[in-house]
C-alpha cells in the first residue's frame, strides 16, 4: 500500500516536472537551446497565483482567473525574453545563449528578490484547507487531483495543438528541419515566439499547481524544479513532447520512492543519476531518435 | 602481396544494404579508381576501410609493413588505429582544421609520430624542442611539395578551394600512409586544376612509394590516371577493370545513363 | 637555439618573480590594502579553476558546467587530510588535486559518449551528485553544515604577513597552473587536443587517439580544479556544500568564456576581472545580482568572442607589431594566435 501511495504522490509531482519539461522540450527542438530560464517562469506563474488568490481568496473561480492570467502573463513574458535575449544570439555558439539563458535566470530571480512586492523570503501560498480522500488505505488530496487533472488536461490540449493545427504543423516542421521550413514559407520567429509562450504558459501552470502542493512561494523557487523537469525532459528524450511527459512522470515516481523508501537527502540525488546512467546507456533518451554524423 | 584486400564485405543501416559484398584487393604501388552514381556507397566504401563504420559482415586485411605476409584484419579498429598502421584519406567535403594555421594542420598529422609526452612538454626538455624542429621541418618539407610552404601561417580557411584541397593531401601524406585513398580530389577544380591535380597525383605516388585508391566523378582524371577501375552502384560492384574495359561495359552505360524507368527505383 | 630557451625560460620566471615581488612588496607596505589583497589572493583562484575549466571547454571543445563539482572534492580532500590526518598543507592540496583527478576519469569515461550539449548536461548531473555525495558523506564531510575550522595557510598574528603569505600560495600555484595549459598547449600533445575541438572525425582519421586525450584533458582539468578547490577551502577556513553547487560552477563558466574560449591570457583577466567586479557590485546590495544577470546578457549579445577570443596577449607579439619584425618560424601557437589580432 506504502508502495501505491508513493507511486501516486510520485504522479503528482510528475505531472508537474511534465508540464515544466514541455517547455524545455519544445524550445530545445526548434532552437536547440536549454533555456535554464524557464524554471524561473514557474516562479513568476506561482506569484500570479499567490497574488490574485491572496487578493480574492481561494475558490474555484480564482483558481481559474488565477490559471488564465498567469499562464497569460508569462506567454508574454516569455516572448519579451525570447526577442531580446535570445533572438540575437540565434546564429552565434550554444554556450553563448547557454550563459545568456543563466543571466536571463539571475535577472529573474533577483528580480524578484528586490521588487517590494515579492521580496526574498518564502511567502505562504493560499490554498483550500485540505481536505484527504481514503480509497482502500490509499490518501489523495484534492490539491494532488487537482494537479493530475489540471496536468493531463494541459498536455491533452498542447497534445492538440501540435498535431491537429496548422500552427503545430509549423512547430514541427521547424523543429526538424528550420531553414527547410523557411523555405516552405514558415515564418520562423512567429513560430519561435509562439513555442516560448506555450512552453512558459505552460510553466506557468505547473508554478500555480507546484506552489499548491508545497504551500509557498518565493523567487528562487523555480530553480531546483527547473532543473529537475530538465533532466526529465533528457530523459524522456530531449526534443520529444511524448518524451517530456514519460520523462516527468518517471522522474516524480523515481523522486517519491526514494524519499519514501530509501532517503530524503538522497532524493535530489536520484534525479542526476538517472540522469548520467540514461546519457551513458541512451543518450538520446527513452523517446528520443538517434542521429549520425555524416562524414 | 595486395597491400588491401576487403573481403567479401558488406554493411547495413537499419535495413538499408548501404554496400553488399564488396571485394577489393589493391596491389602494391597501383593507382585505381572507385566510380558510381551518387548514393552508390562509394563514401561507404572509404568510412569501412578507414575504421569509420564497421562492416555488417566480411573482412578487411591490411598489410601493414614493408614485410609481404605480415597482413591482418583491420575491422573493428578505430580510424586512429588504421591510420597509425598505414591508411590515410581525404574527405569529400573537405574536413581540415578549420581555424588552425596550414603549419598545424600538417604538425596535427604528425602528431602520433612524436617521440615526446604531454610531461615533457610541459617541462619543455630537450625532447620536446629536437621533436619540435623535426616535426615543423617535416612538415614545411611537405608543404614545400605542394607550392603552400609560403602559406604556413595562414589559417586554413583562408585559403584558396584547390590549395584546401592540397592541404588535406598533404595532411593525409604527412602520416606517413603504405595506402592513401581520395575522396573527390578534384571536386569543384576547373578542367586546369584537375589537370595538375592529375600529375600531382602520379607524383606522389612514385615520390612516396603509395598505393592509392580514389573516388571521383570526373571522368577525365579517372581514365586519365587510373590503372584499373572498380564501378559500383547500389552498393553492389557491377563492374572491374582497366578503364578501357569500363568504357564499354554495358552495365555500366546503363548505371550512368540509365534506361527507360531504371531511376525510379 | 639552446640559449634561445634557457633565455626564454630566464624571462619567464624572471617576470612571475618580479610581478610577485611588487605585488607583495605593495601589500606590505600597505599601498594594497588588506582588503584588495584578499581580492588578488581570490582572482589567483579563479585562475587556476578558469584555467582547467578553459582546457576542457576551450581547447578540447568540451562543454563542461560541473567544474566547482570537482573543486569540492578537492577542497573537501584537502581540508580532511589536513584536519583529521595532519597531512602537510602543500601535500594535502596535491593529494586533494589527485583524489579530484581520480573522479576526472570517473567521470571522463562514461561522457566520452557523449557531445556538446548531451555532455554538458551530463556534467552539471556529476556537478550535482557530488554535492549530494558531500552532503551525504556526513561523518566525512560534515554533511549540510560542512567543515570549519580550516587551518589557514599561516599562524602569524601580524595580519599583513597573514595576507602577504596568503597571496603568496595562491600566486606560486597559479603562475604554475599558467605554465602548465601553455606549454601543454604549445606542444604536440597540445595540438592533438586543440585537433579534437576542431574536428573531431578528422582529428581520429590522422592518428588523434581521441579518447585517450579527452581522458588526459578531463584529468588534467579535474586535478586542476580540485588544487584550485584546496586553496579555496583553506582561504575560507569554512567549506560547505553550497559553495559548489550549480551557480559556482556557472560563474567558472562565465569567467572562461567571458576572457574567450580557449584564451589563457584571457582567462587570467577575466578571472581578476570577475572578483572585482563582484566585489564592486556589492555596494548595489540585493541589486547586485540583478545587475550581473543583466551585464552576462549584455555580453553576450555584443561581446559574443569574450575578451580575446581564442587569441594570446602576448608580449613578443606586442613587441614584434611594434617593430614590424619578420615572422619567426620558431613561433608557438599561442604567439601565432597573439599577431593574428593585429591583422
Amino acid at each position: 500500500m506504502e508502495f501505491v501511495q508513493q507511486v501516486l504522490n510520485g504522479l503528482s509531482l510528475g505531472s508537474v516536472y511534465a508540464l515544466i519539461a514541455l517547455g524545455y522540450t519544445m524550445v530545445y527542438g526548434i532552437v536547440k537551446l536549454i533555456n535554464f530560464a524557464h524554471g524561473d517562469i514557474l516562479m513568476i506563474g506561482a506569484f500570479g497565483g499567490f497574488f490574485i488568490m491572496g487578493a480574492f481568496g481561494v475558490s474555484p473561480t480564482t483558481i481559474l482567473i488565477s490559471f488564465i492570467v498567469s499562464m497569460g502573463v508569462c506567454a508574454i513574458i516569455g516572448i519579451i525574453i525570447e526577442k531580446t535575449c535570445y533572438a540575437p544570439l540565434r546564429n552565434a555558439p550554444r554556450i553563448n545563449a547557454l550563459i545568456t539563458a543563466i543571466g536571463v535566470s539571475y535577472l529573474l530571480e533577483n528580480g524578484g528578490r528586490v521588487l517590494p512586492f515579492m521580496g526574498p523570503n518564502p511567502k505562504q501560498f493560499p490554498t483550500f484547507k485540505i481536505q484527504n480522500y481514503n480509497f482502500l488505505g490509499i490518501n489523495i488530496s484534492q490539491t494532488q487531483i487537482m494537479t493530475i487533472a489540471i496536468s493531463i488536461l494541459l498536455m491533452a490540449l498542447l497534445n492538440y495543438i501540435i498535431n491537429y493545427t496548422k500552427i503545430g504543423k509549423a512547430m514541427r516542421a521547424t523543429s526538424f528541419d528550420m531553414n527547410a521550413a523557411c523555405l516552405m514559407g514558415i515564418n520562423i520567429n512567429r513560430i519561435i515566439s509562439f513555442t516560448f509562450a506555450l512552453g512558459a504558459a505552460l510553466g506557468a501552470a505547473a508554478g500555480i499547481l507546484f506552489a499548491s502542493s508545497y504551500p509557498q512561494v518565493e523567487p528562487y523557487m523555480g530553480f531546483m524544479p527547473g532543473l529537475k523537469a530538465f533532466v526529465a525532459a533528457v530523459l524522456g528524450g530531449i526534443g520529444s513532447i511524448p518524451g517530456a511527459m514519460l520523462g516527468g512522470f518517471l522522474l516524480g515516481i523515481a523522486e517519491t520512492l526514494t524519499k519514501g523508501f530509501i532517503s530524503s537527502k538522497l532524493a535530489d540525488g536520484v534525479a542526476f543519476g538517472i540522469l548520467i546512467i540514461i546519457l551513458v546507456v541512451k543518450p538520446t533518451g527513452i523517446l528520443g531518435k538517434n542521429e549520425r554524423e555524416k562524414v | 602481396m595486395a597491400v588491401l584486400e576487403a573481403q567479401n564485405i558488406s554493411i547495413v543501416f537499419g535495413g538499408l544494404k548501404a554496400v553488399t559484398n564488396f571485394d577489393l584487393k589493391l596491389e602494391k604501388g597501383e593507382l585505381v579508381g572507385l566510380i558510381g552514381p551518387n548514393g552508390a556507397g562509394k563514401t561507404t566504401v572509404f568510412n569501412m576501410l578507414t575504421g569509420v563504420y564497421n562492416p555488417t559482415s566480411g573482412d578487411i586485411l591490411f598489410n601493414y609493413s614493408s614485410d609481404d605476409n605480415a597482413s591482418k584484419s583491420i575491422v573493428g579498429l578505430k580510424p586512429y588505429q588504421i591510420t597509425q598502421l598505414g591508411i590515410a584519406r581525404t574527405f569529400q567535403n573537405i574536413r581540415l582544421f578549420k581555424d588552425l594555421t596550414v603549419l598545424d594542420n600538417v604538425r596535427i598529422a604528425l602528431h602520433f609520430n612524436v617521440k615526446y609526452n604531454a610531461l615533457q612538454a610541459v617541462f619543455r626538455t630537450s625532447a620536446f624542442y629536437r621533436e619540435e624542429g623535426r616535426v615543423a621541418g617535416k612538415a614545411k618539407e611537405l608543404l614545400e611539395i605542394f607550392h603552400i610552404g609560403e602559406k604556413q601561417n595562414e589559417l586554413a580557411k583562408n585559403l584558396p578551394y584547390g590549395e584546401q584541397r592540397k592541404l588535406e593531401i598533404v595532411r593525409a601524406l604527412a602520416t606517413n600512409p603504405k595506402l592513401l585513398l581520395l575522396d573527390e580530389p578534384a571536386a569543384g577544380m576547373n578542367p586546369q586544376e584537375t589537370q595538375d591535380l592529375m600529375k600531382l597525383i602520379k607524383f606522389i605516388k612514385d615520390q612516396f612509394n603509395l598505393t592509392i585508391l580514389l573516388i571521383e566523378h570526373d571522368m577525365s582524371l579517372v581514365m586519365g590516371i587510373c590503372e584499373r577501375i572498380v564501378v559500383l552502384d547500389y552498393g553492389q560492384t557491377i563492374a572491374a577493370g582497366t578503364p578501357a574495359e569500363i568504357r564499354k561495359d554495358p552495365k555500366v552505360i546503363k548505371a550512368y545513363l540509365g534506361e527507360g524507368g531504371e531511376f525510379d527505383a | 637555439m639552446k640559449k634561445n630557451r634557457i633565455f626564454n625560460a630566464v624571462v619567464i620566471l624572471g617576470a612571475s618573480v618580479v610581478v610577485f615581488v611588487i605585488l607583495a612588496a605593495l601589500q606590505y607596505i600597505g599601498v594594497i590594502d588588506e582588503y584588495n589583497g584578499q581580492l588578488l589572493t581570490l582572482s589567483g583562484i579563479y585562475i587556476v579553476v578558469a584555467l582547467s575549466l578553459n582546457l576542457i571547454t576551450g581547447f578540447t571543445g568540451q562543454l563542461a558546467l560541473g567544474q566547482a563539482g570537482f573543486m569540492s572534492v578537492g577542497a573537501y580532500t584537502t581540508a580532511i587530510a589536513i584536519m583529521k590526518f595532519h597531512v602537510p598543507m602543500l601535500l594535502a592540496i596535491l593529494i586533494g588535486g589527485l583524489v579530484a583527478a581520480v573522479f576526472g576519469i570517473i567521470i571522463g569515461f562514461p561522457t566520452l559518449r557523449l557531445r556538446g550539449d548531451y555532455l554538458a548536461i551530463a556534467t552539471l548531473g556529476f556537478g550535482e551528485i557530488i554535492r549530494v555525495l558531500m552532503i551525504n558523506l556526513g561523518s566525512l564531510t560534515g554533511g549540510a553544515a560542512g567543515l570549519k575550522g580550516i587551518p589557514a595557510f599561516s599562524e602569524t598574528e601580524n595580519f599583513v604577513l597573514d595576507a602577504v603569505i596568503k597571496f603568496s600560495w595562491v600566486y606560486v600555484f597559479a603562475v604554475i597552473t599558467i605554465v602548465i595549459i601553455s606549454n601543454l598547449i604549445n606542444s604536440s600533445p597540445g595540438r592533438a587536443i586543440i585537433s579534437i575541438r576542431e574536428d573531431e572525425i578528422a582529428a581520429n582519421s590522422m592518428g588523434i587517439n581521441i579518447a585517450y586525450y579527452k581522458i588526459f584533458s578531463f584529468t588534467l582539468s579535474a586535478f586542476l580544479a580540485g588544487v584550485g578547490g584546496g586553496l579555496y577551502g583553506i582561504y575560507m577556513g569554512y567549506l560547505n556544500p553550497t559553495m559548489f553547487g550549480f551557480m559556482p560552477s556557472m560563474n567558472i563558466v562565465v569567467i572562461v568564456v567571458l576572457g574567450g574560449l580557449g584564451s589563457i591570457t584571457g582567462t587570467v583577466v577575466a578571472s581578476v576581472a570577475f572578483t572585482y567586479i563582484q566585489e564592486w557590485l556589492r555596494v548595489f546590495k540585493d541589486l547586485r545580482l540583478v545587475i550581473f544577470g543583466l551585464a552576462l546578457i549584455l555580453v553576450m549579445i555584443f561581446w559574443p568572442k569574450g575578451l580575446l577570443g581564442n587569441k594570446e596577449l602576448s608580449i613578443s607579439g606586442f613587441l614584434r607589431k611594434l617593430f614590424k619584425r619578420e615572422n619567426n618560424p620558431e613561433r608557438t601557437v599561442s604567439q601565432q594566435n597573439g599577431s593574428r589580432e593585429g591583422k
